[in-house]
């Protein structure tokens, strides 16, 4: 795998007119995780989507450039709040399904590798309704690697679950995501404390990039310094939200 | 057992109404037979009958099957091709609002007394319901499915098999639920119109001999087998459903 490259996106978007998020400018350090944190309706999800070149219902006026200077869009992997697993597929066809869909054969060594890193060997036969939550998920992210892609975005695919099984996700995905380019939406700054190297914080008021702990991410979740990023990015939510 | 106690309670219940009303007013048996007549008839007749149901039987099932394909094909091609749309939905909701049965005389004329224009009947009746039904499922993929084919650089048609087809199966399924239904009333209309074999003819030869008890016994078991149709289609759809969704409906 090439080195992941930064991502610059530089922009403003409107909808029907109104302005979504005015001109802004977010960089995506390489190989780096950068959390976007921000309430609902500032329009953090659709940055993401813009870079994914996804449908956004807002028009977009700005560049999105990666600093090898090579489009953007075909090197992002996709993983959202839901898991989007495919309930007629079985966990193996659910985490091979972009080669499948590109009419490509999976490589099944691969396949074996990220079934074991994701602890779902046992598990590569049996359909999502058989799994919980958190092994869903697991699903997901397995799906995400496969891949293979240096640029990953991540719309608030932890919200869903449970603390603790929030919490294994975090550190599993901050251990197999290493190397990429990052980017993930969020409204939990616990999160953000948690994972970013780099955390902006998305309100009406554009950008404001935010101070993280100095442990390596994924920060433990008692650590006093992130506990305190994290108290600090809530008080700045709720300011800048009035 | 239990699940089939209602039915049997609402059966001896109409039967004994029937009953009632036959006891009571006192109707002769060409207006009105009793239920006790009509099983004796349907015993007697019962080579008869048995014959007539086969034919309607392979009408019907040559129907649903020609019928559930033609809907199916028609579903994808309109899910796929925005021209398709335009041309052929307006087309479509037209001919529903045509009543399907002033076409059986002319579709006894074009295909003959035979097999064929009671096959054509129940096809036409069908084919509305399985179209629109599977059609709205393709048009209505999660689109979050749709996000993540598209960051992952899919060919619409691995889309469409791979997507769109099996997140609507259930749609089809329901569809072809009512198919089950109506098949057999699209056949008796072919029947009906013209014919020399079939429940539907058994039931207009037996009212035009006055033989209302045959007529009756007709009628009934016409009734049954839609009610087995019906019954086989679902249990094969649920199975289905349950094999795709990898997860066991709740009764």
């Amino acid at each position: 795998m090439t080195q992941a490259p930064e991502i610059t996106f530089a922009g403003q978007a409107t909808i029907d007119g109104a302005t979504l998020f005015a001109p802004l400018t977010l960089s995506l350090r390489p190989g780096q995780w950068t959390c976007l944190l921000g309430g609902s309706g500032v329009g953090k999800s659709t940055i993401l989507r813009l870079i994914a070149d996804l449908e956004t219902g807002a028009t977009f006026t700005g560049t999105i450039l990666a600093s090898d200077t090579k489009p953007v869009e075909n090197r992002v992997a996709y993983m959202a709040q839901e898991d989007l697993l495919l309930p007629w597929a079985t966990v193996a066809q659910n985490i091979t399904l972009g080669a499948r869909l590109r009419g490509e054969t999976p490589d099944p060594s691969r396949l074996a590798d990220l079934l074991t890193r994701v602890r779902l060997t046992d598990h590569a036969t049996k359909k999502p309704a058989e799994l919980s939550g958190g092994q869903r998920q697991r699903v997901a992210l397995a799906r995400t690697l496969m891949e293979d892609k240096e640029i990953i975005l991540l719309d608030e695919p932890f919200s869903a679950l449970d603390a603790q099984t929030r919490a294994d996700m975090q550190d599993l995905a901050a251990e197999l995501l290493r190397g990429k380019t990052v980017l993930l939406v969020t409204h939990d700054p616990a999160e953000a404390a948690r994972l970013g190297h780099a955390i902006e914080v998305m309100s009406p008021r554009g950008l404001t990039a935010c101070a993280t702990p100095s442990a390596s991410a994924p920060r433990n979740v008692d650590d006093r310094e992130t506990l305190e990023t994290q108290g600090a990015l809530l008080k700045l939510l709720r300011e800048q939200s009035t | 057992m239990t699940r089939y106690l209602p039915a049997l309670i609402a059966t001896v219940f109409a039967v004994t109404v029937w009953q009632a009303i036959v006891s009571i007013t006192g109707l002769p048996k060409f207006i009105l037979p009793g239920p006790a007549l009509v099983a004796e008839t349907w015993w007697t007749n019962r080579a008869v009958i048995a014959e007539h149901t086969f034919i309607t039987f392979i009408e019907v099932m040559i129907g649903l099957v020609l019928g559930a394909l033609l809907g199916a094909i028609t579903a994808i091609q309109l899910a796929t091709s925005r021209l398709a749309r335009m041309l052929v939905q307006p087309m479509l909701v037209f001919t529903q609002a045509l009543p399907v049965f002033a076409l059986a005389p002319i579709l006894t004329l074009w295909l003959g007394y035979g097999l064929w224009s009671k096959v054509a009947m129940a096809v036409l009746i069908i084919y509305f319901p399985v179209t629109s039904s599977f059609f709205d499922g393709l048009m209505r993929t999660p689109p979050g499915y749709l996000d993540l084919a598209k960051t992952m650089q899919a060919t619409p048609r691995a889309v469409l098999w791979q997507i769109r087809i099996p997140a609507a199966l259930p749609s089809l399924a329901s569809g072809l639920r009512l198919a089950a239904v109506y098949a057999p009333i699209g056949a008796v209309i072919g029947e009906w119109v013209g014919a020399s074999k079939g429940l539907g003819y058994l039931m207009l030869l037996a009212n035009g001999r006055a033989k209302t008890d045959l007529m009756f016994a007709a009628m009934l078991t016409l009734g049954v087998l839609s009610i087995l149709l019906h019954w086989a289609v679902r249990t094969a759809t649920v199975r289905l459903e349950e094999s795709h969704s990898g997860r066991s409906r709740a009764q």
